[in-house]
């Protein structure tokens, strides 16, 4: 049978009525943003290790791989890639890769030698400043233990009673460590997780309680219309959701906005579509909206918690991560991180929107196999 | 496969886990012709309606609706079956005109605005049009999913107690209009528990515990049984019928009113005791042919010794 916008139209039109009508679904949209701004408002601070980290090596000197070697020692910097120019540098830090980039100059070792106090320039991924806070405070006292050892054997007479080195510390996009720049970000992917899922959820399981369900499995419309077109109006309290929250992002928490604003809401679009195929998917699996609703909740945790958004990505141990790596709040995050305080453009956002777009086209396949066709 | 048979299934079964709700029912209905679904409360009724519309798979058993494979065709029956539903089924939320107007969407109907208009005018609801359905009482509830059911213009109707709640002059009007809609061609096949409504249908089947135990014109359900019945009138009749129950020959004796009804299948038995009782005594008895009721009030109490 063939797709009709007729009825379509009609579902769509039907889900805005009932929505308009329904007091508590809008009393949830309103309620939920707020109640979260109030629980999340605080931040969260862990002691993250091993974060991923360049280097820029200029100095192929015992001093420069010395310094390394402390930087490993430390337990809070694991060095894995190795920039070949401070543009590389650039990108890594911008995409995401790693959160620290460290250059060591070409004269570091023969400034060192002669007691200049070289310069170490370490560039840091601040946008979750929770991550980044315990690793840069514990830097200097890493690099004088390592370095004295060096000192002492060849040069001894040159250790300086302060630090030998001149450590410049560069916090990228975030550079005053507000927490609220990437607190708000991250209610913005929670909310609309939350609700998004919770709304769509009830959907189907709404009909079945109430009997409508039958009559509307009795009419022509096809499990795909009628489970998009449940979507829409959703679609449309999600912008809005959004729009609130940007708002209040913007101009009470004064969060920066670097990116375009047309990308933002791309992100908001998918990530919201998102989580709609899943609602409607629990939606169809559940009994009952209590099912729907304890279903919800299951995804709700892991979403929270193994996102990035409670506790730093890269604080997690990799199973964690690679449960995070497939939810669509991982990589919202990311997102909206990146165009709000990086203002990165589509190529720098693409590794992270294909994912959720993935993700949604898996659980429409899912929920259509799912789908009641009869009332059995 | 017959061209002029509106449903034709055979075999068909339905069990609810260990529940057999439906067992072996074959049923013919001819096209233009008002069926009637008769059964005791969880005789499979409704679960016989699902099947034939696709809402319900069949655990066995095939057949056709308005031409149509049941199990695999079953987006084409429903687009032209109106089936109205035991409950009511429409969004208690919308309003009666939000209702009709979603109805004829999923229909794709072309001159829905004007369908829409049509149906509440029928309905008289027209003044009523923006009241949430929900706030309707239950007879009016009962006459919008009819007329919801009908919009589309079906070739089939399948209606689930249709008259359920519905007031007299609204049962009549039904009763008209679906005669109206039968002349023309439509087949109705209609559950209810009302005798004057089986009187009213073309053929009938009688139902009990998911099995078909009659089936056919009314006369020829209520000759087939070949029953003898009487009609006792006179004072104090609910002890009479106690003192009744059991005799020879007596196998139901059922309060009419004002008279008993006392039915029996050995004729010459039943034929004796009513000349002795009636011989000694103040009651008058007077032989009558036996009614729709008194047929299903036998077959529901040997199908209760025969199944359970
Ligand atoms: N979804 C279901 N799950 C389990 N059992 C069911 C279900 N639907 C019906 N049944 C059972 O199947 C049997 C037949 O039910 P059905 O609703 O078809 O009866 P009915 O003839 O329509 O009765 P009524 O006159 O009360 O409407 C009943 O015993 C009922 O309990
Ligand atoms: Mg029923």
């Amino acid at each position: 049978m063939r797709l009709s916008w007729s009825r379509w139209y009609g579902i769509i039109v039907k889900e805005f009525i009932q929505l308009k009508r329904d007091r508590l679904t809008f009393g949830m949209i309103v309620g939920i943003p707020i109640l979260q701004l109030i629980l999340f408002g605080y931040a969260i601070n862990t002691d993250p290790k091993h974060l991923p980290t360049a280097v820029l090596l200029g100095d192929s000197s015992l001093y420069g791989r010395t310094v390394l070697q402390g930087l490993k020692n430390s337990e809070y910097f694991r060095i894995d890639r190795v920039a070949a120019s401070a543009a590389d540098v650039e990108e890594l830090i911008a995409h995401g890769e790693v959160q620290f980039a460290v250059t060591i100059p070409e004269d570091f070792g023969r400034k060192l030698a002669r007691g200049d106090r070289p310069t170490l320039l370490i560039e840091a991924d601040a946008t979750d400043p929770s991550a980044t806070g315990n690793a840069i405070a514990a830097l200097s006292g890493v690099l004088r233990t390592s370095l004295s050892r060096d000192l002492q054997g060849t040069l001894g007479r040159l250790i300086p009673p302060a630090d030998p080195v001149d450590v410049r510390i560069h916090r990228r996009y975030n550079p005053e460590a507000v927490t609220a720049n990437n607190i708000v970000p991250g209610l913005l992917g929670t909310i609309l997780t939350m609700t998004m899922i919770l709304m769509t959820g009830l959907a189907m399981t709404r009909e079945r309680e109430r009997g409508t369900f039958e009559n509307l499995l009795a009419t022509p419309a096809l499990p795909v219309e009628v489970m998009t077109g449940k979507i829409v109006p959703y679609i449309m309290i999600g912008l809005i959701q959004v729009t609130l929250l940007l708002a209040a992002a913007l101009l009470i928490f004064g969060v920066p906005m670097l990116g375009s604003a047309a990308l933002l809401y791309l992100s908001v679009f998918i990530f919201i579509a998102a989580n709609l195929t899943l609602g409607i998917t629990f939606s169809s699996i559940a009994r009952n909206q209590l099912q729907a609703m304890q279903m919800t909740f299951f995804f709700f945790l892991p979403s929270i918690l193994l996102s990035g958004f409670m506790f730093p990505f890269r604080g997690m141990p990799e199973w964690a991560q690679w449960v995070g790596t497939v939810l669509p709040l991982t990589h919202f995050l990311r997102l909206v991180r990146g165009i709000m305080l990086k203002g990165n453009t589509f190529p720098a956002l693409w590794p992270d929107i294909w994912p959720i777009v993935l993700f949604t086209f898996a659980v429409i396949g899912i929920g259509l196999a799912v789908y009641r066709r009869t009332l059995d | 496969m017959d061209a002029d048979l509106a449903i034709d299934v055979t075999g068909l079964n339905k069990h609810f886990g260990d529940k057999h709700a439906v067992r072996d029912l074959s049923l013919q209905v001819r096209r233009g012709e008002i069926f009637g679904f008769l059964g005791p409360n969880g005789s499979g009724k409704t679960t016989s309606i699902r099947i034939l519309c696709g809402l319900l798979r069949p655990d066995s058993g095939r057949g056709t609706c308005l031409g149509y494979d049941i199990l695999n065709e079953a987006a084409s029956i429903k687009r032209e079956v109106g089936y109205m539903t035991q409950r009511f089924s429409l969004w208690e939320d919308l309003t009666i005109r939000e209702n009709l107007e979603f109805i004829a969407r999923m229909y794709g109907m072309e001159d829905h605005r004007q369908a829409v208009a049509s149906a509440l005018d029928n309905l008289g609801l027209t003044g009523r049009q923006d009241q949430l359905a929900g706030t309707l009482s239950g007879g009016w509830k009962q006459r919008l999913s009819l007329a919801a059911c009908m919009l589309h213009r079906p070739r089939l109707l399948l209606l689930d107690e249709p008259t359920a709640g519905v007031d007299p002059k609204a049962r009549r009007d039904f009763w008209e209009e679906i005669n109206e809609l039968a002349a023309g061609g439509i087949t109705v096949l209609v559950s209810t528990h009302y005798m004057d409504e089986a009187e009213r249908c073309h053929r009938l089947a009688y139902l009990a515990y998911g099995r078909l135990l009659a089936s056919g014109t009314s006369r020829e359900v209520v000759d087939a049984q070949s029953l003898t019945g009487f009609e006792v009138s006179g004072p104090d009749l609910i002890l009479y019928a106690r003192s009744l129950r059991g005799l020879e020959g007596v196998d139901q004796v059922t309060a009419f009113g004002e008279t008993l009804h006392v039915i029996g299948r050995d004729a010459r038995a039943l034929q004796a005791t009513a000349e002795r009782m009636a011989g000694g005594g103040v009651h008058r008895w007077t032989r009558i042919r036996p009614g729709l009721e008194d047929v299903f009030i036998g077959l529901m109490e040997s199908a209760e010794d025969n199944y359970r």
